[in-house]
């Protein structure tokens, strides 16, 4: 008996018809929205674009050397090197230690776990306003300064609105804090629990007491590859903080409020081309904040060895 | 590096487990009020919103500082939703259609070509595989000017569609979707084979319905993220009937005159539904979170 198989059950033709219905989604969106952009940006930051999408009135590299001579892009760069150098450091260590500490309890942990988790599920925008509105609000009734006043403090700091000295700063990266850190003591947990318990039976026989020379010796190296992966997602998504700085600082418009005291790159570029409608000069920012990440990460990666084995 | 709670041991394990000195009871009482007081400082903000929620504008702004309002105040519900100037129920209803086409379409789309990247034998393959990687290497938050200047000239901005349909597209989790499926053992596949199906019917009737894990775990992140999200709506929902709920919190948090109540209310309608889904698909969080952290 024969059986008549029609043309497009035969299995290669069938394979690449599959193969392109399957994949065609995916392919024609980032197609569309990613590759597209970024070859039309591209053309966009080498064009005079002002008020209008259309390329082809070529500037050369004026738009670069534009944003990179112009005071306030360079300034919002150093803004976010500053915040990230605060942020990454104090987001590493706090996620460790809440990791190490619901790790090793001995009950209670899910509960644990669930409550330092759960800011993940808040918005940026939500927390900005309890930390504006509610924390940190410039008047008497502000929880910080009723909390300065419980301590026999009579001052009433105004914490987002001086430039001297920068309370700002606390409120941004306590803010942040808040938020992220669940994240990367997930990330953190996932890594001790694959730590080998024999290794630290071994370092017992060995005389070795436990607490921080087990720590040091064994915990640290053992979760080497997490805590790359931590510093290297916690640096990408620093490098392009917007809402807090944007909702906390902001006024009804992009340009009023607080914004002028820590302005970063994403809330400057939002200003240049979302308001002043410079597609040109806004597209080279981005490619210019594009190249510094790209840069930072590889130089972070060598210094951290990325992708070795341990 | 101060490491609180390091002091008592590294593991539950430890040696000479039968006998523990007095100190190792008042080291496990240090730790765990460290671990109550940080507990209560990271679900004190849940508090300020469900507190402030609930008062009266002259309870928030009194010198004498109110753990809790005198009379909880149901109407600041209504009164919020009846804000001319804060749209709520237009961007919460924005907010969770957004959320929920993220969540099916941008998990659909990823595990079809995650299916296709791993199983179908096809030529060019591993070149489709790499230009779809290549997309990884920029972040995608910085390229939201060319992707305006794109969506503009489709006629995209101030449109729901505008806001959803860029982000749906993740070669991260094509990614983790090609990793699970090579994975998946060949014998069922062949067997679904064998039975006459299609690569199509493979997929929808045998790797589908078995990833139902998976998808739970990439599906529910961007839904978050999407819910959460702030830029890319800021920048595409121009007009009022187009914001999201982030957006209506926004646009009230930074305007002149502020209504406190009416605002808390806001955050608490807000994060609420996030808070519920969170506590009820916690565990396909932890593993997406987890998923995404080792290939960071």
């Amino acid at each position: 008996m024969t059986v008549r198989v029609p043309f497009w059950r035969r299995s290669n033709v069938e394979a690449n018809i599959a193969f392109w219905v399957l994949i065609a989604p995916m392919l024609i969106g980032l197609g569309v929205f990613v590759f597209w952009p970024i070859v039309w940006g591209l053309l966009l930051s080498f064009s005079e674009a002002r008020n209008s999408i259309s390329i082809g009135h070529w500037v050369g590299w004026r738009n670069y050397s534009d944003m990179l001579s112009d005071s306030a892009f360079r300034k919002s760069l150093l803004t976010i090197v500053i915040f990230t150098a605060f942020i990454v450091p104090l987001t590493f260590a706090l996620s460790l230690v809440l990791a190490v500490l619901v790790h090793t309890a001995s009950f209670g942990r899910p509960i644990f776990r669930t409550v330092f988790f759960i800011p993940t599920a808040i918005s940026y925008v939500v927390a900005s306003l309890v930390w504006r509105m509610g924390f940190f609000n410039g008047l008497p009734y502000g929880f910080a300064n009723m909390v300065l006043y419980w301590f026999g403090s009579s001052k009433v700091l105004d914490w987002i609105g001086t430039a001297h000295p920068p309370y700002y700063w606390l409120v941004l990266v306590t803010c942040r804090l808040w938020l992220q850190v669940g994240f990367y003591m997930i990330l953190f947990l996932a890594g001790l629990q694959e730590i080998d318990q024999s290794l630290y039976e071994a370092s017992w026989v060995d005389g070795a007491t436990p607490g921080w020379t087990t720590f040091r010796t064994i915990t640290l190296p053992m979760l080497r590859n997490t805590s790359v992966a931590v510093i290297l997602l916690n640096f990408i998504a620093a490098f392009q903080a917007f809402d807090e700085f944007y909702n906390i600082l902001g006024g009804g418009l992009a340009t009023s409020g607080n914004v002028g005291l820590a302005r970063p790159p994403l809330v400057y570029l939002y200003q240049v081309a979302i308001g002043q409608q410079d597609y040109g000069r806004g597209s080279a920012g981005a490619f210019i904040l594009v190249a510094a990440i790209i840069i930072f990460t590889i130089v972070q990666g060598r210094i951290f060895g990325f992708g070795r084995r341990s | 590096m101060a490491l609180p709670g390091q002091q008592t041991s590294a593991t539950s394990i430890e040696p000479g487990r039968g006998h523990r000195p007095v100190g190792f009871y008042l080291l496990e009482v240090g730790r765990y009020i460290l671990l109550i007081a940080l507990g209560l400082t990271f679900l004190f903000p849940f508090y300020m919103i469900v507190s402030r929620a609930l008062m009266t504008q002259a309870e928030i702004t009194s010198f004498n500082w109110s753990w809790w309002p005198a009379q909880i105040q149901w109407h600041n519900v209504k009164d919020l939703f009846n804000d001319p100037t804060a749209p709520m129920g237009t961007g919460l209803r924005n907010s969770a259609i957004i959320a929920i086409v993220t969540f099916v379409f941008q998990t659909l789309f990823a595990s079809m070509a995650g299916y296709a990247l791993a199983r179908i034998p096809f030529r060019g393959r591993e070149v489709v595989f790499s230009l779809i990687l290549l997309t990884l290497m920029v972040p995608s938050a910085v390229t939201f000017v060319p992707t305006y200047a794109v969506v503009s000239k489709l006629h995209g901005v101030n449109t729901l569609w505008g806001i959803v349909v860029p982000t749906l597209f993740s070669a991260f989790a094509t990614f983790l979707f090609r990793q699970f499926y090579l994975e998946f053992p060949a014998e069922i596949e062949e067997a679904g084979r064998l039975d006459g199906n299609t690569y199509f019917g493979i997929y929808w009737k045998l790797l589908l319905p078995n990833s139902m894990g998976i998808m739970a775990a990439l599906g529910v992140l961007s839904f978050i993220a999407s819910w959460n999200a702030f830029l890319w709506p800021l920048v595409i929902g121009q007009s009022p009937s187009k914001w999201t709920a982030q957006i209506v919190i926004s646009t009230y948090l930074t305007a002149q005159t502020i209504n406190l109540p009416e605002l808390f209310m806001g955050a608490a309608v807000t994060a609420a539904p996030l808070v519920i889904v969170f506590l009820i698909m916690q565990r396909y969080i932890v593993q997406g979170v987890r998923m995404s952290g080792i290939t960071g």
